[in-house]
């Protein structure tokens, strides 16, 4: 079998500078923020930069500053949702096999029941699955008047007695902290009553951090304190790899799932797309983390690296040129010649289909201008695919990224951590003695290390043109001014929106839920997207806009 | 495989837990009621994560915008209180939004706190925060009481509490409010147009119509052409008198207007279905003298016509129905008189009413039916009757199409919220016409069936 690395194409480099139509890059920052008052000016103003690159005395390339996760402006309009979201909707919802019990009134429970599309799928009828369901304490007055834990207690116990899952974790929102239900002794109780149920808690209340993010530190650390480590036997199989941070939407996880085992990667746990409390309870068996949604996540592959040894890499599946890199880069760490040649034979496979796809799209979509606002992750890996139909990124923002997502991890130690979010919890970790398993340390490795390969994720603005504009919590007021300016091929944004996006004549696509479509994970999810986006560029409906007597 | 495969017959009484809940929480509804006052911007006052469920979950059903600003509430303003965010919110609003009106809500975070809207308001408006002719109302919806209906219900009493003004002692003839309660912008239409054939002057509150069907056309206004002006809904306290369509959504601002502006009211229930139309044109003739125009009589001898065509494939048809009450009482309504069957109905929104008003709608009936409402009258409990025993039709939300394929029952998407489906929101199931068009849905639900399940002998062409 040949071993011969298929050539995987650069199509575009967004190098140009950001200029529309005689307004400068530094005259729509101005408009953006003209109409605010002053002091939210002066704070929307170190939250938008131009991506100006600079290189340093020593030839590196210094980026921008930029002011991120801090509070949101009140009445701003803002896209971000809460700690609760990022906690209980995002990280813990997707796992199949845990009943989640959102302590508090009927809202939030009510709104993260099968609204983020991460799919599951149970081997058989007999596999728990309690996606379908939403669970809640559903608090009335008399409970935020007398306290909800005997409430919690309750139902704690129905819902072990009627379906009898082999973990419980319970959510706290906005009044629970306020009315001092302690949620953590209630599980404990709870726990050692009902002995064959892991019953744990989050104290993700909503007003918590400043957005999602919060409540993805506060999962990180629940999974791994309750969870991670259980398993004491070592799981069968070569390479063992966690995937962290992919939430299986629009069924990502699915395809990635194939392409390990046709490659012979054995997938301990994903966090936590299509995952089972088994899969989370031996993932510190892996020899290694591959993190696709740095944002939600870095946390656990810190802390298992700490713990038990295992070291993480960046690796994005989004895109066909990154899931090669991706790829290459897994084989590349476990140097063995019969997994880099399942690999590239893999590639070799795939690859041909989605350059026919690439070429049939090229015409329809080369030169056209995209602009992405989505949550932490997806802002920067969706730049790749639309780098490969020919399309540039002219401006691009998350919800709710820290400074490292956007300058790389090099900033870290430059970061400090504001009063709204001092009250999240750092766990600290130690190596486990029994379990702590040194690294692989071969020759190999060492230079890899020398070279960045791990714990290295770069930031988004290292991949962006020059004097593209970058918004940190965009407005619906910057987002709407931008659209309008700009006037770009493609919004990427979330359902709130799309809408009014569309409203003014430019298709927006949702990154969040796709639309309702994809996978676009690997190979064939860049396929689908090409054509996805294709389909969006290019409808006939923006010719049907104007009426004819008009 | 079943979607909801935990789910078993065995129907085990709860005390603490709701599993799949028939209802929502209120700011949602608050949301809802405010987008229809022309040129308003809703606020939820509390952390930001409700205000973007509650956008998101309007949005999904309506597949529009729907704009919302939000105090955005952190550890410390849960402390201290969201003075502070709501003047600076309200600053930020004006200056950039220009709204002409910001209806603020609470969540449970704020409302557990004990936020004092109106102070915070006139704060605003001491600072120069609100300019000159603008408004700031409020209500509160604490989200641990009732349900989004309550929510709706207590919005639209905000709007007579800060609008509604008796200017006269003489009320304007012919001139009519009309609470349309929680229905779709094409039914707040209908209602509209019936008004209107009658003759009368119809003030129509809130009005979502024109906001939350918005037209494309290359351009993005924020406050679209709809939505109750604020003069309509100053001059409804001259009205000659009130007819609210639902108890639970509209009742109580009925009432506070009578309170206030001595307008006289009529609460109804809303007209889904033959008879429930029947009454709401019956109350209109008190205001216009009398008359019905023959368009509707003929609109109303359509709908018996349709009805009486298609009455061998509804005899006797078994329905398991949920969502929120003042809907639930009219359909049931509507089904009983299609002799047809509901057997399960259940809501999440508390209130016993709700029990006593499907008891009257059922008659003799009643016994046969099983109707609950509250925390554990939720989708669980009603998967489980059906488990039990099964019905020819579901009749609910979107939540319901995993119900729908477990069992294999055909569902009629109706009420809130149709996430699944497009463009429902500008056709009415109001009215005579919107109950032809409900006719129209289920029947084509029960023949759909037959020609799937037809042995090819028995496939018909004619039906």
């Amino acid at each position: 079998m040949s071993t011969e690395r298929i050539n995987t194409p650069d199509l575009n480099t967004p190098s140009e500078p950001f200029v529309v139509e005689a307004l400068t890059a530094e005259q729509i920052k101005e408009e953006l923020t003209r109409q605010y008052p002053s002091k939210v000016k002066r704070k929307r103003d170190k939250q938008i930069v131009l991506n100006e690159k600079k290189k340093d005395e020593s030839g590196s390339l210094t980026l921008p500053v930029i002011n991120a996760n801090t509070r949101t402006s009140p009445g701003i309009i803002t896209q971000r949702g809460c700690t609760y979201a990022g906690c209980k909707g995002v990280i813990m919802g997707p796992t199949r096999d845990i009943i989640n019990i959102t302590h508090g009134p009927i809202g939030c429970g009510y709104y993260s029941w099968l609204t983020r599309r991460n799919q599951t799928k149970p081997p058989t009828e007999e596999h728990d699955n309690y996606i379908p369901y939403s669970f809640s304490t559903d608090m009335q007055d008399e409970n935020i008047i007398f306290g909800g834990e005997k409430k919690l207690k309750a139902a704690i116990k129905e819902a072990y007695e009627m379906f009898h899952p082999k973990a419980i974790a319970v959510f706290a929102t906005c009044p629970v902290g306020l009315i001092g239900d302690d949620v953590h002794q209630a599980c404990r109780e709870m726990k050692r009553e009902l002995v064959d149920c892991n019953v744990f808690a989050f104290s993700c209340e909503g007003y918590k951090g400043v957005s999602q993010s919060a409540g993805h530190h506060i999962a990180n650390n629940g999974v791994f304190q309750n969870m991670v480590g259980n398993q004491t036997k070592e799981p069968k199989g070569k390479f063992k790899i966690n995937l962290l941070g992919e939430y299986n939407i629009g069924g990502d996880a699915f395809v990635l799932e194939e392409m390990f085992e046709k490659c012979g990667i054995t997938l301990l746990s994903t966090f936590s797309g299509n995952s089972t409390v088994e899969q989370f309870e031996q993932a510190h068996w892996a020899e290694l983390n591959c993190v696709m949604c740095h944002r939600s996540i870095n946390y656990v592959a810190d802390m298992i690296e700490k713990k038990y040894g295992a070291p993480w890499i960046k690796v994005n599946f989004i895109g066909a040129k990154a899931t090669a890199k991706s790829l290459r880069k897994i084989a590349e760490f476990f140097n063995d010649p019969d997994l880099t040649e399942r690999v590239e034979n893999f590639i070799t496979a795939e690859y041909p289909a989605v350059l026919k796809a690439q070429a049939e799209i090229l015409p329809r979509t080369e030169g056209k201008r995209a602009m992405l606002f989505v949550g932490g992750s997806r802002a920067h890996s969706y730049q790749e695919l639309f780098s490969e139909i020919g399309m540039k990124t002219i401006a691009a923002g998350y919800e709710f990224a820290h400074r490292d997502d956007y300058e790389g991890r090099k900033v870290l130690p430059d970061i400090k951590v504001d009063a709204d979010s001092r009250n999240i919890e750092e766990l600290t970790v130690e190596r486990d003695e029994e379990l702590y398993r040194e690294p692989k340390t071969n020759a190999d490795l060492e230079s890899l290390k020398n070279r960045d390969f791990f714990e290295n994720y770069k930031g988004m603005m290292a991949d962006m043109g020059e004097k593209a504009m970058i918004i940190d919590d965009v407005s619906h007021h910057e987002a709407e001014k931008l659209i309008e300016m700009c006037q770009p091929d493609i919004f990427c944004a979330g359902i709130k929106e799309k809408y009014a996006v569309q409203k003014l004549g430019v298709p927006c696509k949702q990154l969040h839920s796709y639309d309702y479509g994809g996978p676009y994970a690997g190979f064939q999810g860049a396929i689908q997207f090409y054509s996805d986006i294709d389909r969006m560029v290019n409808s006939k409906v923006k010719d049907m806009i104007k009426a004819p007597w008009e | 495989m079943a979607l909801l495969r935990h789910t078993t017959d065995d129907v085990v009484e709860r005390q603490a837990l709701t599993v799949n809940p028939a209802k929502t929480c209120q700011p949602i509804g608050a949301m809802y009621a405010a987008l229809g006052i022309h040129r308003c911007l809703p606020h939820s006052h509390g952390s930001q994560g409700c205000c973007s469920y509650h956008r998101s979950t309007l949005s999904r059903h309506y597949k529009e915008p729907a704009m919302a600003a939000t105090s955005s509430f952190t550890e410390g303003s849960s402390v201290f209180g969201g003075q502070a965010n709501l003047l600076q919110g309200l600053n930020t609003i004006f200056s950039v939004y220009k709204p002409d009106v910001v209806a603020v809500h609470t969540t449970c975070l704020s409302e557990t706190i004990g936020d004092d809207i109106p102070q915070i308001a006139d704060a605003a408006v001491a600072k120069g925060f609100v300019p000159e002719g603008k408004r700031v109302i409020h209500c509160n919806t604490p989200s641990y009481v009732g349900s989004h209906t309550t929510g709706f219900a207590n919005m639209t009493k905000a709007m007579v509490d800060y609008f509604s003004t008796s200017t006269t002692d003489e009320k304007i003839d012919g001139q009519v409010n009309i609470i349309p309660g929680w229905v779709e912008p094409a039914d707040m239409s209908e209602i509209k147009r019936l008004v209107k054939l009658m003759g009368l002057d119809g003030i129509t509150f809130p009005d979502t119509s024109g906001v939350l069907d918005a037209p494309l056309k290359s351009e993005y206004n924020m406050y679209p052409d709809g939505g109750t002006t604020i003069d309509q809904l100053e001059s409804t306290g001259d009205s000659a008198g009130t007819i609210a369509l639902g108890p639970i959504c509209s009742g109580p601002a009925a009432e506070a207007l009578k309170n206030k502006c001595q307008v006289p009211q009529e609460t109804l229930p809303l007209p889904i279905g033959l008879r429930a139309t029947d009454i709401f044109i019956q109350a209109l003739r008190k205001y216009n003298g009398g008359e019905v125009p023959a368009e509707i009589t003929a609109e109303r001898g359509r709908l018996v016509d349709l009805v009486s065509d298609m009455s061998q494939y509804f005899y006797g048809k078994t329905v398991a129905l949920w969502g929120d009450p003042d809907q639930l009482v009219s359909l049931t309504q509507f089904l009983v008189d299609l002799d047809m069957r509901p057997k399960y109905i259940v809501t999440g929104t508390p209130g016993k009413a709700f029990l006593r008003r499907i008891g009257e709608v059922l008659g003799d009936s009643v016994k046969e039916v099983i109707a609950k409402q509250g925390p554990q009258a939720d989708m669980l409990y009603l998967h489980q009757l059906i488990k039990r025993e099964k019905v020819d039709l579901l009749i609910g939300n979107t939540y319901g199409k995993y119900i729908s394929r477990d069992e294999d029952i055909p569902l009629l998407r109706h009420g809130f919220p149709i996430i699944d489906r497009i463009g429902h929101q500008y056709f009415p199931t109001t009215g005579y016409r919107g109950a032809m068009r409900l006719c129209e849905k289920i029947l084509d639900a029960f023949l759909d069936r037959q020609d799937r399940d037809s042995p090819e002998e028995s496939f018909e062409l004619t039906m």
